[in-house]
């Protein structure tokens, strides 16, 4: 097997043992990226100096027996939302092409204390706004289970390079399903934590009381190592939680007996987002493997589920209409090319120009949502609902200790099928906005296959209780053999696949 | 109740967004179709309900008040689209 192609824990105990450096690692995973590169597009920004560099460093503290941690020396992508100190983050979005941060994000630097080697930044819906990624003022990235289809989103680079074996380790964000969703499309793992488990700070923001960082990744084993080395409170971050974080690998048990797990009816049923029949089997199907392993299945309800979309699409837009107040073109970013008559007019050029139309539509429906005579209608509304929203997840959670839900209510569509419908593209995330409403973690794993593209099992479990998350991944994954599938063969298997196309 | 092409003119002063003729046209559309998704909201009885702004319940988090480093001003004007030696420069705002 090529380098490229091994999990994190994998490479770990490769280099721990001296079987191989971390610099060979990172050769095999740039080269894989130029070769997988002019096909995905997963990449905004690859950063090969960076990565040798890491790589060097990294080898150096395992050859004196100190490494940092199991990811040290390990390659990671990281979306490019997040802020990285002297490389540019751009949101994919016009109006920060050439923003360079002055800072990093806490993630980051718990990244860089972690020894991880950065391979680059990847691409996402402009200001993560999207679930196809075709948002992205740099073109759209591709699945690499078909290059015809969308790789999800707004994580698609993250989850593509992944799935494509061009990095080994991702860092996503998730507002609505966007490091869930696409890891459903792209057949991965990727978990968003309980609201507050991870610091928000140098994460560009979207809508705040409901982004998340969470890993992307190969395995189940690969995403509690991440996460365990991405959480915990940060004062730096106001609404970080001060939660103890558990070694979250050692929860890693394939024992399951006596787990109560809820179906919730309502996520297969939703009016106008139709779930395919076959990923409701596939999920059926993940509840019956997990009762031969001695968990106890049973049909739950969520009644309010049926407004989840309305509530999200009034909520995350009045945030972001606040949060992206600060694109101006004042202090950074994208500037519209003058003279101007006055401040007000670059304001609103400068906007206008630097915007893309997905940004501009939440930047107006929140305006509205929020402005005088409509707030009590929407805004005020769609807070009481989620109320509502997270009290029918407390009462499931008396019952249950976990939830399974499809992650998407369809295999990966074709690039271009829902860009001039707005509504639809929204409706494609109706199994994972529910869980950001209420704040809770959950997890997306591949769960099987429809004519070749991957489905996804999302699993929701209780505030900061992502241990008993992964362990049931964990047994499922252990019970199964659908993660080990790969797409884009490396080599020749890569140019016929991608010619056949 | 449909927006009309002179609401969503207004909706975009107060945005800041200077939206040309085709962009006002097709947002009318866009925004009329969502709304009226959205109108199912109505329907739901909230009375009594409290709003909820955040999930988790964390109230006035506080922090000791000690200096720290701060960030150079250089660096906080390196991305600057005008700079005048050590301001952002902009367009004249007060006559």
């Amino acid at each position: 097997m090529e380098f490229h192609e091994l999990t994190a824990h994998e490479i770990s105990g490769l280099l721990r043992r001296g079987e191989v450096s971390s610099v060979e690692v990172t050769e095999a995973l740039l080269h894989r990226i130029e070769e997988t590169e002019p096909h995905l597009k997963a990449y905004l920004t690859v950063t090969p100096e960076i990565a040798l560099e890491q790589a060097r460093a990294a080898d150096q503290r395992l050859r004196q027996g100190n490494p940092l941690g199991p990811l040290d020396g390990v390659p990671l992508a990281i979306k490019d939302i997040l802020c990285t100190k002297g490389v540019r983050t751009t949101c994919a979005s016009k109006i920060l092409e050439n923003f360079v941060p002055p800072y990093d994000a806490t993630v980051i630097s718990l990244c860089r204390k972690a020894g991880t080697v950065w391979l680059g930044k990847t691409n996402l819906d402009e200001f993560a706004m999207g679930s196809s990624t075709e948002n992205s003022a740099f073109g759209p990235t591709r699945n690499p289970w078909d290059l015809e289809r969308v790789p999800g989103g707004s994580s698609g680079g993250s989850a593509a390079a992944v799935a494509a074996s061009a990095a080994v380790l991702s860092l996503g964000t998730d507002t609505g399903g966007s490091i869930r969703q696409p890891a459903s499309l792209c057949g991965i793992v990727g978990l968003k934590p309980t609201y507050g488990r991870v610091s928000r700070f140098g994460l560009i923001a979207y809508a705040s009381s409901l982004d998340q960082v969470g890993p992307i990744t190969r395995d189940v084993t690969d995403c509690a190592l991440l996460m365990t080395a991405i959480s915990g409170h940060d004062p730096r971050d106001s609404t970080s939680a001060p939660v103890a974080v558990p070694d979250f690998r050692a929860a890693l048990a394939p024992d399951v007996a006596g787990l109560r797990i809820g179906i919730p009816r309502e996520f297969f049923e939703h009016e106008g987002a139709k779930v395919d029949a076959e990923v409701a089997q596939a999920i059926r199907s993940a509840a019956r493997k997990m009762e031969e392993m001695g968990a106890r299945c049973e049909e739950a309800s969520l009644p309010h589920m049926t407004y989840i979309i309305p509530v999200y699409y009034v909520l995350a837009p009045a945030e972001a209409s606040s949060n992206l107040a600060r694109y101006d073109g004042v202090a950074y970013g994208f500037r519209a090319p003058g003279p101007h008559a006055d401040i007000v007019e670059m304001f609103s050029r400068t906007r206008d120009q630097g915007f893309g139309p997905e940004v501009k539509r939440r930047i107006m429906l929140g305006t509205y949502a929020l402005s005088a005579g409509y707030y009590d209608a929407y805004y005020q509304k769609a807070q009481q609902v989620r109320t509502l929203i997270k009290q029918d997840f407390d009462r499931a959670f008396e019952r249950f200790d976990l939830l399974f839900t499809p992650t998407s209510p369809t295999v990966a569509f074709k690039i271009g099928a829902k860009t001039e419908d707005p509504l639809a593209m929204y409706l494609s995330d109706v199994g994972t906005i529910p869980v950001n409403l209420a704040g809770l973690p959950a997890i997306s794993l591949p769960a099987g296959f429809q004519d070749g593209l991957p489905i996804g099992l999302q699993i929701i479990g209780r505030p900061f209780d992502e241990a008993t998350i992964l362990r049931a991944a964990f047994a499922f994954e252990q019970a199964t053999d659908f993660h080990r599938r790969r797409s884009l063969p490396a080599g020749p298997g890569c140019k016929a696949l991608v010619a056949r196309g | 109740m449909p927006l009309t092409r002179e609401e969503v003119e207004h909706v975009a002063l107060l945005g800041r967004l200077e939206l040309t003729p085709e962009e006002l046209e097709r947002f009318t559309v866009q925004l009329n179709a969502i709304l009226e998704y959205f109108e199912q909201l109505r329907s739901i009885n909230t009375e009594g309900v409290p709003p909820t702004s955040h999930v988790i319940p964390l109230q006035n988090v506080f922090r000791e008040d000690v200096v720290e480093e701060s960030l150079p001003v250089e660096d906080a004007l390196q991305n600057a689209p005008s700079r005048l030696a050590e301001t952002f420069r902009v367009p004249r705002i007060v006559e």
